[in-house]
């Protein structure tokens, strides 16, 4: 398999960006698209390791050595079929996912790990070039239906499965639109909406039934939708936003970003959108959180035309390098600049925002930090510490709030009685994904709080294996076995 | 013989011998001949073993005429005059009731047969010389008479009635309920001969049997043997000489010889026996050694009709397939009886006689020695060494050697020696052989081709593909590059998945079985290199009686690869031109709705249907599982074929017809080999073909058409069964068909006794119903209700590269992981974490050790266990070359090692001197193990001499049974200077020990070893198999200091994927195994028992020392423990973390450091200190072998693994109190008795001094590895430099024993005036040797054998001029030392890499095969050498350069001042017309190295 000796011959290359200035013109996504002889290159680096770590280190389980022999020798098609027996929705992980994989590759001990999310995106998007990703409706119908709260990827993965299987599928999604966050939340620079909508033409095509704008626990009773189906899998994500209850929080300009976003994506699809507009257009702009969604909200930032985009997060600057206690194979905690950082944002780490400051009329005109060192204890959770003095005043007129997510909204939980822990995820282990009430499933955050897009998938269709097994009593859908590597 | 008890299964004893005879040509009787005979065992006692008791040898006995006057004198009865009668010596039971019955019933017999029973003799014997062992088995000896019927009776008939009466009684005794019925035992019973034998030593046996010292007691001829057996439970009736034969060596071909004879005698069928023939039977008797055993076949023979010369034709022929020399008429002869007989094949050189001839033959291979001298006075002797018996050398006529697959014949009537060719000639001429076989003998490829059925109703490929269990894997890694390559996959690192019966995994049957291998008692062969005494060709058919030689025999139809395509059965379906074939096809499906009934029923059926179709004339029969389907599932095909086998034998039918296989089962090597091995004759893989096809279709395939890349995979497929057969010594498919070969692990015995009778299963496991279960899993998954859409067709496998949701393995991402982690940041923690997920791991059903828990708790305070800087001490890592893995990654393991007090191993690639000496920092880089493997690469005295231990190499875990290989381009510079090799030449390890064909041969080389550095242990590493127990007490009795078990799991640069899952058994079962049968035999406190392969964690030494181990090996894990990930591409030079590669670049990225491999060493020691202090052990001495603190864990239950026992594992060995279970005492090696003392004290002014000094001593073949502890005294002072050319000169007067100036190093000069024996210069290390002619002897040199076999092993420099002729395998592996002979046997030159070779006489077949560098000389006179070269991989050229002609006129002008050779005075007077004469052997590979090297020579200027 692969070729042997590739990695000593091919460096590692992936989709360049579109220049800055073009790109942040508009909200299309602004990979370049590489040469066919290039990715197969990549695919040759593919060391086809005794133990494919790579393929521990995805969550899906992606049998990433055998799609990678299969780019190299140019069999898109088997490559396609590889990708698709683990991964329901590859364009979403290729395009979004940050790749614990190739932290996880081989060969990234001690030069640059294979491309493997490029090569994943360069598959999934050929193979729907080419007219291979077909809907493939199941043979036999069971009697069974089932029911699937939430529309994100976990929601999604896993109705696809039990579907398969035979099940009639019914997806509810309070939105207007089916995809979570995958539509919400993700701006379209990082993945245009329409490949969402192909994927659920697919979806649809094989039956599955889509019921948006429908709220459970609200529009409908989660008992009766309970009574209603032979089982309810529960895919509502962590929604529950982080505050920062601080002196001005609720000033004009302090917005959670996932409303910004929101609006922002609903309004690139020419939707409406409740509440006032949000717009980052000629202010200072600082975003608070360094993760993802921070990253989401500087590059919109930047679309909307802000005048400045600055970064805080509370955490010290990581090296760019693993840190020696977080050794390969294992996920580090590593300086992540994002194509959006790259964009013009100035980043700041360790730092603590104390106050909102307002003007008279309720706007946010600035905000006070102070700067903060971490205390490492031995065994112990490391303590923050503000240092003395570094209180430093910086006028802004709009901060997004992009600090994560608490856990899952409590309605549905209440009404069925379901045990949560006390960080709000819903009680099921992932030997069967079952919640205290029988029939009535759960997956994804809502069961394993915030997460990857990727660890959603991945839930969405272990729990399938179970729902189905449920239901019939045994199951052919797929597992992905043992190995996940634990984070350290 | 000892009972079954715990593993140890009697069945698996080994022996090797000593043996020779004397005999006067004019036929002169004489009493001396007795004296001289007996001589000969005496100089051979090195070839033999002794017991516990030091007195009670493995058996002695000699065979002489009657003495017909003696016996007359000293009857009381009346005897006939000589030849009218019969007498033999009786063994019989100790108890004088039992006794007189035993008698009555002989006498009875004797009358039924209507012959006279003359009278009885107590034959005096001296009761106080047999050993105590020995003295609790010693039978009553008694001797019989008996006369003729009438005087008319003839000879053959007297005979013939003579063996009925003799069978008969013993069926009768054995069958008895009698308590003693085991002493009764017929030795001899002839007119001719009597032998005397015993539970003696050689010199004992006079003693014992007073007759023998009696003057009147003459002979003409005298047959004698000693025995040196594996066991310590020799029994006195197995004590050689048979009635016809004795035999130095194993044949290992019995298995299959004893099956194919049992099914022969229902064809039996005799007029002169008539009904009697039936009472004769079994003609095998069950439980005798492999020589009693092929003597009764050799006598059933013989009662045929057939000389004793032609029986040992049939049964021990030549290599004659591939030879093209041989003559058509014999060919005719070997092929005819081909379809008679199988061969009986082994490293075996069997002398015979029947009183009328005595001779002796040689297997095809020429594994044995036997040299035979012709006095001037008129006898011949003739044995395992020369120098055995003293002669005049002015009274020596000419020495000769046995050749092999030749046959050495001494006529007593008239009083002549019969050359090979002439005997064999009149033998073949007796027939029209080869008119028999054109008209009747069928070739596959003859057959024309001319419809090929379709199977239209067959299921979908995709669908079964998954009945029949196929993996994506399967057809990547298994089947593509057979058809592609026609080459066997071959991967790397050894195998961590857990074995079929503790997976959770449906497996297929074939994975229950495990390869037998050869190790110590006979030698794994080399097929590639040594093609030519190998064949896979099998003929099918009915056989016929072996009364009866007539054309009917060989009607047959031959097939030359036996594994087939479609179109090729197709053919056999279809032939139809002759009415003697008769093909029947019969369906192996069954009811899957029925479940295990429904196949067991299906079984009987098959069965049924076979026995039917024989009885309506049917010669084939094709098993086949074509058009299964949702109702029908396939019957595993090994069972059906197996239970047909084995079933038709019991009926007696089976040899009536042969069984071919159709079935879309088999995949890989092992299969085939198990298919062939429980009884098939053809197989043809129908869905292999069509994955095949499919993959030509895909272009996964290319550059061949569809037929090509058929033939290609069953190409490959056919080399590896040569290689499995090889593996285990066998060369023939012929031999190996039906020999079960193999032990199951994980199969109840209900099962195996019904299904695969005669397969050793131990620890029990699944039966019918879980076979069963497997096979409706995979259909099920087959057939399943329900499409999934995007699941992938198949299952993705995982057995060779780990994936999720495949196999899985012990080493895995996070087990690896955490022990990074863990040893890289010094955290116990983690590795607590590594090791428990190892433990439980282990528990989860992936090893047997896994399914122990600890018990019997005895807790003491951990701070009372011994210290964990003690326990390391018993730590070592695992043998990896230098070579196998880099620079870095070795030194860092030696480093690491010596810091902690424990020991690496050099691996097989020698050691770079400066490595010997500690650095600045006080870090020593030397391995404190050196093993000397069957390359012998970089073994010198120096090497040695730098060694704490040095271990014999018998087999490694991953790839038992053969050998590797260095491609050139990975020799660099560095490694070829560590090799003593030419850089980019490649370099061959063969599969045995070129020097190494038996035990007393391992023996031989303990010697030598120990010779060549008295202080190191000598250690044997052998690998896990049935039978492994009793090879460890024969190696203990070798005087091993340590022995190794490994485990089959072990690690490996490169191995077959066959060999690294199917060969070899987990250790738990060879160290228990060689724990019991050490305690049992009283050996174990001689011997260190070691244990090695997938030791990972304290547990796991824990339980290795409680099943017996005292010493621990880890090579994978200080590997992981140093960066290795597991990439299993060592044998591709690619690692990428510097490990496994060579490449510079690669090696850089190294970045393991000797603290990860201590942290590691010391995290298990301090886990197993844990353990011991719950169990209450102080020390690790006190723990060995305590297999009462292990239990089996109650809690693990899963539906295979519940029928598993451990008990065989945990059963404790009865003994004495005091007996000790782990080594107390050292070995007594004789290094003392060496006459090398002597001379060191003369030649001190040499060795100390450097002052030339040349001295005289005597020597005889009794004085072996002369020069080794010279040598070894030279290299501790002057290191590899030695002593300055000629500074000793030492002139020996006699016959050399083996090994002479084996690693003797520069400085010394060894003359020989007489001869040597076998290993002259073994390891030479740039001495010179000369081996010269005596001058008062009038013999022709160039005529004469002058030294023995494998001559120059692995020596890396030196000289050697030989004055005479040298036998098989010369410079087998030389890769430094220049040599001149007069004459080599067959493989010369093998696998040589460095190094000059003249040859001025005749050159044996097969020359140069695996010669990858050095030069060749021959002087090729008689212009034969070109039909006997390899000529793979040689150039032939003329010698024209200079540099050449100089070199060559050289070597022969120093053989000439060197020996006063007359040929090569003769050469060298003639010069000029002398050199044409001359061909230059120069290897492609070393012109290429030498250019290159020359290339870059050229570049760094």
């Amino acid at each position: 398999m692969g070729k042997i000796t590739g990695f000593l011959e091919f460096d590692r290359k992936v989709e360049k960006y579109a220049p800055v200035d073009e790109r942040i013109q508009n909200y299309k996504e602004f990979t370049l698209p590489m040469k066919e002889k290039e990715l197969k290159n990549q695919g040759a680096r593919c060391m086809d390791c005794g133990i494919p770590f790579c393929h521990s280190g995805c969550p899906l389980g992606n049998l990433i050595p055998d799609f990678n022999d299969s780019v190299y020798r140019g069999k898109w098609e088997k490559a396609a079929e590889i990708l698709h027996a683990t991964n329901n929705f590859p364009e979403f992980t290729g395009r979004l996912c940050p790749a614990p994989c190739e932290e996880a590759c081989v060969l990234g001990i001690n030069e640059d790990p294979v491309s493997i999310e490029n090569i994943e995106k360069n598959i999934v998007e050929t193979a729907f070039q080419k007219g291979w990703v077909v809907a493939n409706p199941p043979e036999f119908r069971t009697d069974k239906k089932v029911a699937v709260v939430g529309s994100g990827p976990a929601g999604l993965a896993a109705a696809q499965q039990l579907n398969r299987a035979g099940h009639s599928v019914t997806v509810f999604e309070r939105d207007e639109k089916p995809g979570g966050l995958l539509r919400y939340g993700i701006p379209d620079f990082k993945m245009e909406k329409h490949v969402i909508d192909r994927r659920l033409e697919i979806l649809k095509e094989e039956g599955i039934e889509f019921q948006c704008g429908v709220h459970i626990g609200i529009d409908i009773k989660a008992e009766e939708l309970n009574n209603d189906y032979d089982a309810v899998v529960l895919c509502g994500g962590a929604t529950v936003r982080r505050n920062l209850p601080i002196k001005g929080a609720d000033l004009k300009g302090v917005v959670q970003a996932m409303d910004f976003l929101g609006q922002n994506n609903r309004r690139v699809d020419g939707l409406k959108y409740p509440g006032e507009e949000i717009k980052a257009t000629d202010k200072n702009v600082i975003v608070i959180g360094g993760g993802d969604t921070g990253s989401d909200c500087i590059g919109t930032s930047f679309r909307q035309g802000a005048t400045s985009v600055s970064n805080f997060e509370i955490m010290g600057k990581a090296t760019a390098e693993r840190p020696e206690d977080q050794p390969w194979p294992f996920w580090p905690m590593r300086l992540r600049t994002s194509s959006s950082h790259k964009e013009g944002a100035e980043r700041f780490f360790s730092i603590s925002t104390k106050e909102f400051i307002g003007d008279k009329n309720g706007n946010l005109k600035g905000l006070i930090t102070v700067n903060v060192e971490w205390e490492k204890i031995p065994g112990q959770r490391p303590v923050l510490k503000e240092i003395k003095g570094t209180e430093k005043e910086w006028p802004c007129e709009l901060v997004l709030l992009a600090m994560g997510f608490t856990g899952s909204e409590m309605t549905i939980a209440e009404q069925l009685g379901l045990e949560a822990d006390p960080r709000t995820n819903i009680k099921a282990s992932v030997k069967d994904y079952k919640t205290n009430v029988p029939g009535v499933f759960v997956a994804g955050d809502q069961r394993r709080g915030q997460s990857l897009i990727v660890w959603a998938i991945s839930e969405g269709r272990q729990a399938a294996y179970h729902v189905d097994t449920y239901l019939m009593g045994s199951s052919y859908l797929p597992l992905k076995g043992e190995g996940d590597l634990p984070r350290i | 013989m000892m009972k079954r008890q715990g593993l140890y299964l009697p069945e698996f004893e080994h022996d090797n011998c000593g043996a020779g005879f004397i005999c006067s040509l004019k036929g002169k009787k004489s009493n001396d001949i007795i004296h001289k005979a007996l001589e000969i065992l005496d100089k051979l006692e090195h070839r033999g073993a002794v017991s516990a008791d030091g007195k009670t040898g493995d058996g002695a006995g000699i065979l002489i005429d009657i003495p017909h006057q003696f016996f007359l004198d000293e009857c009381d009865f009346e005897i006939p005059k000589a030849g009218d009668y019969a007498v033999g010596n009786v063994f019989f039971p100790k108890k004088e009731n039992q006794r007189d019955y035993c008698i009555s019933v002989f006498e009875e017999n004797i009358k039924k047969q209507g012959l006279q029973l003359l009278g009885w003799r107590n034959v005096p014997v001296n009761k106080a010389i047999p050993g105590r062992i020995a003295g609790e088995t010693e039978p009553f000896v008694k001797q019989i008479f008996v006369g003729k019927e009438n005087e008319d009776q003839k000879d053959f008939d007297f005979n013939l009635k003579l063996y009925i009466a003799r069978k008969v009684t013993e069926h009768t005794l054995i069958n008895s309920k009698l308590s003693e019925s085991k002493f009764f035992y017929v030795p001899s019973l002839s007119t001719k001969i009597i032998i005397f034998k015993g539970l003696l030593m050689p010199n004992d046996i006079k003693l014992y049997f007073k007759d023998l010292m009696d003057a009147r007691v003459v002979t003409r001829l005298a047959l004698v043997h000693q025995r040196f057996s594996t066991n310590t439970f020799p029994t006195w009736d197995l004590a050689q000489p048979f009635r016809y034969m004795c035999h130095n060596g194993e044949i290992n071909t019995l298995r299959g010889n004893v099956m194919r004879m049992r099914s022969r005698e229902g064809l039996l069928k005799s007029k002169l026996f008539g009904e009697e023939i039936k009472n004769i039977l079994p003609i095998i008797l069950p439980g005798k050694s492999d020589s009693a055993t092929m003597d009764m076949v050799v006598e059933l023979l013989l009662m045929t009709g057939r000389s004793l010369p032609e029986v040992m034709m049939m049964l021990v022929p030549e290599a004659w397939e591939k030879n093209k020399e041989m003559s058509e008429a014999k060919r005719a002869f070997y092929e005819y009886n081909s379809c008679v007989m199988e061969p009986w094949d082994g490293p075996a050189s069997i002398p015979f006689t029947d009183g009328s001839y005595i001779g002796a033959v040689l297997d095809r291979n020429g594994l044995r020695p036997s040299r035979y001298s012709v006095t001037k006075d008129g006898y011949v002797i003739m044995s395992s060494e020369t120098g055995v018996v003293e002669l005049a050398p002015e009274n020596i006529e000419y020495h000769g050697r046995l050749e092999p697959g030749k046959m050495f014949l001494v006529d007593m009537e008239a009083g002549r020696i019969v050359n090979d060719e002439e005997i064999k000639e009149k033998i073949a001429k007796k027939y029209t052989y080869k008119k028999w076989l054109d008209t009747n003998l069928v070739h596959l490829k003859n057959i024309p081709y001319n419809d090929c059925p379709l199977f239209l109703n067959e299921a979908s490929l995709e669908k079964r593909k998954a009945v029949f269990g196929y993996t994506l894997e399967d057809i990547n890694t298994i089947i593509l590059p057979m058809g592609q390559h026609a080459k066997e996959p071959i991967g790397s690192m050894g195998s961590d998945t857990p074995i079929a019966v503790l997976s959770e995994r449906p497996q297929l049957l074939y994975n229950y079985f495990k390869q037998l291998f050869a190790q110590v008692t006979n030698p794994p062969l080399d097929g590639i290199r040594e093609e030519l005494i190998t064949d896979i060709s099998l003929t099918l058919g009915s056989d016929y009686n072996i009364f009866d030689i007539t054309e009917l025999s060989c009607r047959k139809l031959k097939i030359q690869n036996p594994v087939i395509s479609k179109e090729d059965l197709d053919k056999i379906k279809n032939y139809d031109a002759s009415p003697d074939y008769k093909v029947v096809s019969i369906p192996i499906l069954y009811n899957i709705a029925r479940g295990h009934n429904g196949l067991e029923e299906a079984l009987e059926n098959n069965l049924r249907e076979a026995e039917k179709a024989i009885d309506k004339g049917a010669n084939i029969i094709i098993l086949s599982d074509r058009d299964s389907d949702k109702d029908k599932a396939p019957i595993p095909a090994l069972l059906a074929c197996s239970f047909v086998n084995s079933g038709l034998q019991r009926l007696g039918k089976r040899s009536k017809l042969s069984i071919i296989i159709e079935s879309a089962e088999p995949r890989e090597v092992h299969h085939f080999a198990l298919l062939f091995g429980f009884g098939a004759s053809a197989i043809n893989p129908y869905l292999v073909n069509e994955i095949i096809a499919e993959q030509i279709e895909e272009h996964d395939i290319t550059e061949y058409t569809f037929d090509e890349a058929i033939k290609n995979y069953n190409k490959a497929i056919g080399k590896g069964i040569l290689k499995v057969m090889n593996k285990i010594g066998i060369s023939t498919l012929n031999s190996y068909r039906g020999s079960q070969l193999f032990e199951c692990i994980g199969i109840n015995t209900k099962v195996v006794d019904k299904y695969f009778p005669n397969t050793p299963t131990r620890i029990q496991g699944i039966g019918l119903y879980e076979i069963e279960k497997e096979v409706s899993k995979r259909h099920k998954r087959a057939y399943q209700d329900q499409h999934i859409a995007a699941n992938l067709d198949l299952e993705i496998g995982g057995e060779y590269r780990w994936r999720r949701d495949g196999e899985k393995h012990m080493f895995n991402p996070l087990s690896i992981a955490k022990l990074q982690k863990s040893v890289r940041n010094n955290e116990p923690d983690t590795y607590k974490e590594f090791a428990k997920m190892v433990n439980e791991q282990s528990k989860n059903l992936m090893t047997i050790r896994g399914l122990f828990e600890f018990s019997n708790y005895d807790p003491i305070p951990i701070e009372e266990v011994e210290p964990w800087t003690e326990i390391v001490k018993r730590f070592k890592t695992g043998a990896m070359s230098y070579g196998s893995i880099s620079k870095e990654a070795h030194e860092n393991l030696a480093i690491a090692m010596n810091r902690i007090g424990g020991k690496s191993n050099s691996g097989e690639g020698g050691e770079d001197a400066d490595r010997f000496y500690k650095n600045q920092t006080g870090d020593w880089r030397n391995s404190a193990i050196k093993q000397v493997a069957s390359g012998r690469f970089g073994v010198t005295s120096d090497y040695l001499t730098n060694a704490q231990e040095i271990q014999i190499k018998m087999a490694q875990g991953a790839k038992p049974g053969e050998g590797g290989q260095l491609p050139g381009p990975k020799v660099n510079p560095a490694i070829a200077k560590t090799r003593n090799s030419t850089p980019y030449v490649g370099l061959i390890s063969p599969p045995p020990h070129h020097d190494i064909y038996s035990i007393e041969d391992l023996s031989q080389l303990i010697y030598d070893l120990k010779s060549a550095n008295r202080k190191a242990r000598i250690n044997v590493k052998l690998v896990s198999e049935v039978g492994v127990g009793t090879v460890a007490a024969g190696v203990s009795k070798a005087k091993a200091d340590v022995i190794l078990i490994s485990g089959f799991d072990g690690g490996t640069g490169a191995s077959p994927l066959t060999s690294l899952k199917h060969a070899g058994l987990p250790w738990e079962l060879g160290i228990a195994e060689a724990q019991q049968t050490l305690v049992l035999n009283d050996l174990r406190n001689r011997i260190v028992l070691e244990c090695d392969g997938q030791l990972k964690t304290g547990r796991d030494v824990a339980i290795a020392c409680l099943l017996g181990a005292e010493e621990f090996g880890f090579a994978t894990a200080p590997l992981v423990a140093s960066g290795c990930i597991m990439m299993r591409v060592c044998h591709l030079n690619t690692c990428p973390v510097g490990i496994a590669t060579q490449n510079p670049e690669l090696r850089k990225k190294f970045k393991g450091k000797p603290e990860h491999v201590v942290n590691y060493m010391y995290f298990v020691a301090e886990e197993l200190r844990e353990i011991m202090a719950q169990l209450g052990f102080r020390s690790v001495k006190e723990m060995v072998g305590q297999v009462q603190k292990l239990d089996r864990n109650a809690a693990i239950d899963h539906y295979k693994s519940a029928g598993i026992d451990l008990t065989p594992i945990l059963h404790q060995i009865d003994v004495p109190k005091n007996t000790k279970l782990y080594n107390t005492q050292k070995q007594q090696h004789h290094i003392d008795d060496s006459i090398e003392f002597e001379i060191i004290e003369k030649a001190h002014p040499a060795l100390f001094r450097k002052e030339k000094i040349s001295l005289d001593f005597p020597i005889h073949n009794t004085d072996r590895a002369v020069g080794a502890i010279i040598s070894n005294e030279i290299s501790k002072i002057y290191g590899a430099e030695g002593l300055p050319e000629n500074t000793l000169k030492l002139n020996f007067t006699g016959s050399a024993g083996q090994s002479f100036g084996a690693f003797a190093t520069k400085g010394l000069t060894m003359v020989v005036n007489g001869n040597t024996n076998d290993y002259l210069g073994k390891g030479l290390s740039g001495a010179k040797l000369i081996i010269k002619v005596p001058d008062k002897s009038t013999l022709q040199p160039e005529n004469n054998i002058i030294t023995g076999n494998v001559t120059l092993y692995g020596a890396t420099s030196g000289e050697a001029y030989i004055n005479g002729k040298a036998g098989e395998r010369f410079c087998v592996r030389n890769s430094g030392a220049h040599a001149v002979v007069e004459g080599i046997g067959d493989h010369g030159c093998e696998y040589m890499t460095g190094g000059v070779a003249v040859i001025l006489g005749e050159v044996g077949r097969n020359f140069g095969a695996g010669m990858s560098g050095g030069i060749a000389y021959i002087f090729d006179e008689k212009k034969t050498f070109e039909k006997r070269c390899n000529m793979e991989a040689l150039n032939l050229l003329a010698v024209e350069e200079d540099n050449d002609i100089k070199e060559l006129r050289e070597l022969i002008e120093n053989h000439y001042n060197a020996t006063l050779s007359p040929l090569a005075q003769r050469i060298l007077e003639n010069w000029e017309d002398s050199l044409p004469k001359f061909i230059k052997i120069f290897p492609e590979e070393y012109k290429q190295a030498l250019i290159r090297l020359e290339r870059e020579k050229l570049e760094t200027i």
